[in-house]
């Protein structure tokens, strides 16, 4: 029986699966397939696969897992981006009866696909990759508690990203909202694989963040310099620390209604289907207690980097470090208690509603009080507008329209207005973009030279700057004035002619974005290319305060020589002010973990887990899932976890800086 | 610069001028109230936003490097007043905008009839409500007037001053139902039911639609709303009523199957119970109702045999398929009352067979027990529907 044969060797996969019916579809792959073939070329023709698996994909040190994250979410950015501009011409130009040139079908997909895209493996890998490099540096660590975990947590990471990129070309991705509310989810109104590649590409990525965040939880309450006690940690420390207590506690809460969902779906039980007693609602409760603290995890971490920004750049200790360290830990408790805000329209009380209202508000006040700790970090300063505190202004003078906007949407009988609509698409874009981008830009531009040891082109981060933020400005203020016309959100085609002429705008504020998008790769490429001019050989090239700027650019693998010892907020700036001497003998071996290969097998089992189970393959599933376990154990019995960097080693690199910081003078 | 800038504003007020901004010029009194609550908070948040900018942009340039002649404090990082001021300012805002937010989601309770008709003139007892049951259909709305007995699709008419009680559900997937002009949405949600209470005040024709994204259909299922004079309501009636088509649950069940960019149609009757089968997931006969199988649970449930004793749902917009290692589809062989029973047994005896309400007599049928004559439960399961079962019995 061949076709039962056909069915058990490739589940419900057949050449229909391939979107050869979609000519963009067809076209970007060509184009995604002769770019891999370029790249994969090049790294074979320059020998550097045995490089990069050495020094790279099976590396334990932070700093290299923070680069690949950093990567993985540019890379992913462009995918994300993609949909983006490509929502933005369908709806500029689905008017009069046209249909645009996106059936539904791809439609529905787009805007689900940015979406999932743009938080999970955009925004968090950025934010993942900026804490995971920066926080050991700060606190004077040399890695993080659980090194192997962090390789783990990245290739997990990847391993979701793999899958969400799959359903482009092999199936499709979920047509249901980037949160999936069932019961369109559910088997009944989704039946085919888009929903199964989102279970299973967040469930994957969703094991690497979490133990990402109890990975670096234990490596700031474990590993800070002597002397480091809470209350002098750096404040990107700080508000890290409360993002990756949001992700322990929330991270959870994420697998379990996906898991829920996933039984629905695969094994018939009832938990939110229309009938039988499954209630959808459910479903929105529990992903709204992960999705708000989300976006919290997001943010913080970038108002840690303003806060180092600002101060350095200022040159002048951070105003009010005590009542910003508390307004973070208010923030980080409060987001647990407004997640109903995301749908006072589903038929809460009034007394409920207004209860979740006036939470979300709460939060504006320490939020408030943030912004005017910065403001007076300012004053009195001497400011030097330097890339990543041009980054800075940008995201306050943008971040208070979208905050105001945010209360704005927390008052119920306004929110039933506004819900759904435009405006409620221009108010997050408007803090996540001038919040989260504009600080993850601000933090690249920071700790740059400290990652590679040279500056980022100017020039070409000034082009990438004003695209960007002219380009924010002009995509996303029509969509407020759209907003208030009674616009809703994932429309595809318009029958209202008067609404066209916004929808240009804010394409051409997408193609400004855009530009901005390509400068910053320019500007990337443009600095490699002027290294040598751009060069820092200081290690301290913004006059730092905390103690990242105190070793090499960039660091050795231990990246301390000693480790450090704290007596002030501004470690590394009370250190240059008590006339520190850099010890130039008396190096000891240096005890440091060995990589491993194990993370890159784990995620690859895992990929083929959740491929098996997204297209009904079960011997596929089945076999992963063993070798996945047997893995794992497995890697227990490797006792070649660590070893030593002789002194003599130690004392050469230290020697070698020694005679550089010299040749400076 | 500036002029510059100011330069630049007078094409975004010619463009704003020439565009509707339904959400802030309504013409409900709802939507307006909920319209004065969205500009007062914006007032009162500018009140803080606007120095914050303003003061971004002059310390920005006052203490800027090349200004020597500013005062540079290199280590001063704390002042209690001022850290009174940055908590204290956004609080009291917090305060007020605390106190409006919790009189205004009361008196704007979507599920609050309605007390003022427009500001200054109270509902009074002449003002009979009209009553409207909206539901949400892949991908079309339906609206039944039960007190006209008509119902209409994308299209809903209201007589203007006159406060508009909806009932509103969803036969599938979640959708939100929004008409701007005339108040604040509610989501539209399957086997459940949510209430808004409006009026419109100006006749006019104004656009409704979902706001919420409910499948490939979502952005055609947009309605008509007509505010109407009375005698134009009257009117609009009575040519509904002239209408060659009826609602029964057959038609409902026609009606109810996806389609995209359904044109207005009316029906100039509705079976009375249709609303309540549709809220209750039991359109077609065969099903248990909701709301009799949660009074059953009410009163102790069916036990371990009544976990199978129900049919799930069949709205086949894609072919029901069931989850992969889910039950076989498994039936209601029969939930009656004593008093059904009797009826069924009389008729039986006198042998007169009816196709309602006549029910299924034989055992009530657990997981383990199979209808007698079939092979197995798969075999039983191929079998189409149980209105084919009855009709054999």
């Amino acid at each position: 029986m061949p076709d039962t044969l056909t069915k058990f060797i490739f589940g419900r996969l057949t050449l229909d699966a391939l979107p050869l019916h979609e000519p963009i579809v067809v076209a970007t792959f060509a184009a995604v397939a002769l770019g891999g073939i370029a790249l994969l070329g090049v790294i074979t023709y320059f020998k550097l696969w045995g490089y990069l698996w050495r020094e790279w994909f099976t590396s334990v040190d932070h700093k290299k897992i923070g680069i690949m994250y950093m990567v993985l979410g540019l890379v992913m950015l462009l995918r994300g981006f993609s949909d983006a501009i490509m929502m933005r011409l369908q709806q500029a130009i689905a008017f009069n009866g046209s249909e645009g040139y996106l059936n539904s079908h791809h439609y529905d997909q787009i805007f689900t696909a940015h979406g999932v895209i743009m938080i999970f493996f955009v925004a968090m890998p950025f934010v993942t990759g900026l804490m995971n490099f920066v926080v050991p540096l700060q606190i004077g660590a040399r890695d993080v508690s659980f090194p192997f975990l962090n390789n783990f947590s990245f290739w997990m990471t990847v391993g979701g990203a793999i899958l969400v990129m799959a359903s482009l070309f092999v199936g499709e991705f979920a047509r249901t909202g980037w949160l999936a509310y069932p019961p369109l989810s559910g088997i009944g109104y989704s039946p085919d694989v888009g929903v199964d590649y989102y279970i299973w590409a967040l469930q994957v990525a969703g094991v690497g963040t979490t133990l990402s965040g109890i990975n670096l939880i234990c490596t700031i309450i474990k590993m800070r310099a002597p002397g480091m006690t809470m209350m002098r940690m750096p404040v990107f420390t700080w508000t890290s620390l409360c993002t990756n207590v949001l992700i322990v506690a929330s991270f959870p809460v994420l697998t379990a209604v996906l898991s829920l969902l996933a039984l629905d779906r695969y094994v018939g039980t009832n938990f939110f289907t229309n009938d039988f007693g499954g209630n959808p609602m459910m479903y929105v409760n529990l992903i709204w207690i992960w999705g708000h603290p989300e976006v919290y995890i997001l943010i913080l971490p970038l108002f840690g980097v303003f806060s180092e920004v600002t101060s350095t750049f200022s040159g002048k200790r951070l105003f009010g470090y005590t009542s910003m360290v508390y307004a973070t830990v208010v923030i980080t408790i409060l987001s647990y208690l407004v997640w109903l805000h995301h749908f006072f329209t589903m038929g809460s009380g009034a007394s409920v509603n207004s209860f979740f209202g006036i939470t979300t508000m709460i939060i504006s006040i320490p939020t408030g009080a943030k912004i005017f700790n910065w403001l007076f970090t300012m004053y009195r300063g001497r400011i030097r507008f330097e890339l990543p505190m041009m980054w800075t202004m940008a995201f306050m003078l943008t971040f208070v329209v979208g905050g105001m906007t945010g209360v704005l949407l927390a008052v119920p009988p306004a929110d039933f207005v506004l819900h759904n609509s435009l405006f409620l698409i221009a108010h997050f874009h408007n803090v996540i973009i001038g919040g989260v981008l504009f600080g993850l830009f601000a933090g690249i531009a920071y700790w740059w030279p400290k990652a590679f040891g040279f500056k980022l082109d100017p020039f070409w981060g000034k082009v990438s700057f004003w695209c960007w933020v002219v380009g924010f400005w002009f995509a996303f203020m029509p969509l407020y004035i759209l907003g208030l016309m009674g616009v809703t959100r994932r429309m595809r085609v318009f029958d209202d002619p008067s609404l066209q002429i916004w929808f240009v705008i804010a394409a051409f504020g997408a193609v400004l974005i855009a530009f901005g998008i390509a400068a910053f790769l320019i500007q990337i490429f443009v600095s490699i290319r002027k290294r040598e001019a751009l060069t820092d050989p200081t290690g301290d090239p913004w006059d730092g305060r905390t103690l990242e700027w105190s070793t090499s650019s960039p660091p050795p693998a231990y990246n301390f020589a000693f480790t450090p010892v704290v007596r002030d907020n501004d470690a590394w700036w009370d250190m240059k002010k008590a006339g520190y001497i850099r010890p130039l003998s008396g190096f000891k071996p240096i005890h440091m973990p060995s990589n491993t290969g194990t993370g890159v097998i784990l995620a690859a089992f895992s990929v083929a887990l959740g491929f098996g189970l997204i297209w009904y393959i079960w011997w596929l599933a089945a076999l992963s899932f063993v070798c996945l376990i047997a893995t794992a154990i497995g890697h227990t019995f490797n006792y070649h976890r660590d070893f030593h960097i002789p002194a003599a080693e130690v004392t050469q690199t230290e020697a070698a800086r020694t005679t550089l910081l010299a040749a400076q003078g | 610069m500036k002029r510059f800038g100011a330069l630049l504003l007078f094409p975004l007020a010619g463009l704003l001028s020439g565009c509707d901004l339904v959400v802030l010029a309504p013409a409900g009194d709802v939507a307006a109230q909920q319209r004065d609550l969205l500009v007062v908070s914006t007032l009162l948040m500018l009140v803080i936003i606007v120095p914050v900018m303003a003061l971004t942009v002059f310390f920005a340039w006052r203490y800027r490097q090349s200004n020597a002649s500013a005062t540079y404090a290199p280590d001063w990082d704390h002042s209690t007043k001022l850290e009174l001021v940055i908590w204290a300012a956004p609080l009291l805002i917090i305060i007020c905008l605390g106190a409006l937010t919790w009189l205004g989601t009361h008196l704007l309770d979507p599920y609050r009839r309605i007390d003022r008709i427009e500001p200054g003139q109270p509902v009074t007892q002449l003002h009979k409500p009209l009553r409207v049951e909206v539901v949400a259909l892949d991908w079309k709305w339906l609206f039944i007037y039960p007190d006209y007995g008509i119902a209409s699709v994308n299209e809903l008419a209201a007589p203007v001053n006159q406060p508009i009680d909806f009932r509103i559900t969803s036969s599938a997937v979640m959708n939100s139902f929004y008409i701007p002009a005339l108040a604040g949405q509610i989501y539209a949600m399957p086997a459940m039911e949510t209430k808004l209470h409006a009026v419109i005040n100006r006749p006019g024709t104004y656009s409704g639609f979902s706001a919420n994204y409910s499948g490939a259909g979502f952005s055609g299922m947009r309605f008509a709303f007509h505010g109407l004079s009375d005698q134009a309501f009257e009117q609009w009636v009575a040519q509904a009523r002239t209408a060659s088509a009826a609602l029964s649950r057959e038609s409902y069940l026609e009606l109810e199957k996806p389609s995209e960019n359904e044109p207005v149609r009316h029906y100039a009757s509705v079976d009375p119970d249709l609303y309540g089968a549709i809220l209750n997931l039991c359109v077609e006969r065969s099903k248990m109702c909701m709301n009799e199988m949660m009074s059953i649970d009410a009163k102790g449930g069916l036990g371990l045999a009544g976990v199978r004793n129900t049919l799930p749902l069949q709205y086949d917009k894609l072919a029901r398929r069931g989850a992969v290692f889910g039950n076989d589809p498994f039936y209601v062989a029969s939930i009656c009352t004593a008093e059904e029973a009797a009826a069924a047994a009389r008729a039986a005896s006198n042998a007169t067979p009816t196709d309602w309400p006549a029910r299924n007599l034989s055992p009530l049928r657990g997981a383990g027990l199979l209808r007698p004559g079939t092979e197995s439960r798969r075999a039983e399961a191929d079998t189409p529907s149980l209105g084919l079962l009855r009709r054999e019995l």
